[in-house]
């Protein structure tokens, strides 16, 4: 039985990690072909330094994840605040509510967003793309940040009440950096599901307006070339770097609320 | 009164976010799945309930049509079979990881989560790279067997199964991992003890104890899938349609808005009712543990 269950996880590893590993390998190939090998070679990253579409699809991406990841946070976290600290009428219904946006498959968020910018005029360029992606990011930074209040001392502000600070000093003062790691931690994963994101990209975005995860669309179904396994090696390691980020902040997460218990 | 003020400030920016950006595009869907398609793919503002009986097969009295309906279930069966896999594959994964020793559990979940955080878009690409008929998979079946005719494996409906199980399937594993690694173990000894056989233990404690996670894993997993796009449109070539590929090339390319809103429609009432299904399972799943 624990055989089969080795067997099992080690299975599961080479099926997630052997498709990765490929498109890593192959970005080092020399050849024309996209999975045949030939040789190893540094010539498709360079290549990537030439393509202007490619660095301001780059541009455009960053500013949508990074404007996106601004609102959410702060949008998030106010309400996870609202959500775990205080008790009102509507906080359940509230709660199921704001998880919508996540639970309705993405194709339908962003056809719902596309006519509705359509009928209110709204133009579609990066504006719309940014206040898309808000929808999403914003359940997502207040499910991370929620995660860290829960977990969390009253008594701290309670004492700094007692010692005269008023709620503005106590906020910042005392609740704010305790939960600053659960906040910088829905930023890091707010911004890479919107760097990742493409179907709500796809159709919210303007003509014009082309980001990343559009542009390796486009490669991908109109011709797909060495390159895009350079492009998709960059995106990975970046990727990694961001994962290890949050797992740094989530980590001073659990280790504080250890010394804190 | 002052903490009334405060919760909402707090509150405010999340509601009218989510009332302009998430309730006023649902209802805009809704008022395009019941008005008229234009000539030249506009739309015309006339009532008509003709794409909701154009989706189920309607509209012509004489005959009676079920593409779309075939489409939607194909959609449906997949998702469901790719739950099926991911919860085959990935039960005993998390059931083994989470009785891994504790130190090296952490590295080994993490290596789980990387795929979550990676562009689903490349992940999706690579398996071009593998099932593609010059592609690594046929280059080592022929290495191996010297007379190995290549498989046309890209652009089949199998493809778009396995890539959809690949996509999603740290999102089956994290919840049941979530769920097994609270299993109290004193529950599974006492039943040994009682003289079940670990297989009957196994059936009737561990199974049930973690069906919050089994159910919440399904979701996470069958949500997405049955509306996927992306997967079938990539290792399916558009060879094979999918509700999600036909939304598409109605707003793409076929421009015939409110057609493709009557069937986002239909796939969220899908989804939907799936959502209420899993909270029953889930309140009677606790009911029956309690």
């Amino acid at each position: 039985m624990k055989r089969v269950l080795e067997a099992n996880i080690g299975l599961v590893y080479l099926f997630l990690y052997v498709p990765i590993l490929v498109v890593v390998v192959f970005s080092f190939n020399s050849g024309e072909q996209i999975s045949v090998w030939e040789g190893f070679t540094f010539g498709w990253y360079a290549k990537l330094f030439e393509d202007a579409a490619l660095w301001r699809a780059c541009r455009n991406s960053l500013i949508v994840a990074g404007v996106a990841t601004i609102i959410a946070t702060i949008i998030g976290t106010t309400t996870a605040l609202a959500i775990e600290r205080y008790r009102f009428r509507f906080r359940t219904a509230l709660t199921r509510c704001l998880y919508l946006p996540i639970i309705i498959p993405d194709i339908v968020l962003a056809i719902a967003l596309l006519t509705f910018y359509v009928q209110t005029r709204i133009p579609v360029g990066l504006l719309s793309v940014i206040i898309a992606h808000c929808v999403f990011n914003i359940a997502y930074v207040t499910i991370v940040v929620r995660a860290r209040l829960q977990g969390y001392d009253n008594t701290l502000e309670e004492a700094a009440r007692d010692l005269g600070a008023n709620e503005w000093q106590t906020f910042w003062r005392i609740t704010f950096p305790l939960i600053a790691p659960g906040i910088i931690g829905g930023a890091l994963l707010a911004f890479t599901l919107s760097i990742d994101d493409f179907v709500i990209t796809f159709f919210t975005a303007g003509v014009g307006y082309t980001t990343l995860s559009v542009h390796i669309y486009s490669l991908l179904k109109f011709g797909i070339t060495p390159k895009l396994n350079a492009i998709s090696t960059m995106l990975l390691a970046n990727s990694i770097v961001f994962i290890l980020l949050f797992l740094r902040f989530q980590g001073r997460t659990t280790t504080s609320q250890k010394q804190e218990a | 009164m002052r903490r009334n003020y405060h919760l909402l400030i707090l509150l405010f920016p999340v509601i009218f976010w989510f009332i302009c950006f998430f309730l006023l595009p649902l209802i805009s869907v809704l008022i395009y799945s019941f008005i008229e398609r234009g000539t030249y793919g506009g739309v015309e503002w006339n009532f008509t309930l003709e794409n909701y009986a154009r989706f189920l097969g309607l509209e012509d009295p004489e005959q009676f049509d079920t593409l779309y309906l075939r489409i939607l279930w194909r959609s449906v069966s997949t998702a469901l079979v790719c739950t099926a896999a991911c919860l085959f594959l990935g039960y005993p994964f998390a059931y083994y990881l989470a009785r891994y020793k504790p130190k090296h559990r952490n590295i080994l979940l993490l290596l789980v989560v990387v795929p979550f955080w990676t562009n689903f878009l490349i992940r999706t690409y690579a398996w071009i790279l593998i099932l593609r008929t010059e592609g690594i998979l046929n280059s080592l079946l022929g290495a191996v067997f010297p007379n190995w005719g290549p498989l046309e494996l890209l652009n089949t409906p199998l493809a778009v199964q396995i890539g959809l199980v690949y996509g999603y399937l740290p999102f089956m594993i994290l919840p049941l991992y979530a769920a097994l690694e609270q299993l109290d173990m004193s529950l599974l000894e006492a039943a040994q003890d009682l003289g079940a056989s670990p297989r009957r233990a196994f059936w009737h404690v561990t199974v049930p104890l973690s069906l919050p996670g089994i159910l919440a894993g399904s979701m996470l997993v069958f949500i997405p899938t049955v509306g996927a796009f992306l997967t079938p449109d990539i290792l399916g070539g558009g060879k094979v349609s999918y509700i999600g590929n036909v939304i598409e090339r109605q707003f793409k390319t076929a421009r015939d808005w409110p057609f493709g809103s009557a069937l986002s429609f239909m796939l969220m009432g899908i989804v939907l009712v799936g959502t209420v299904l899993y909270f029953r399972a889930l309140q009677q799943s606790e009911s029956e543990v309690t």
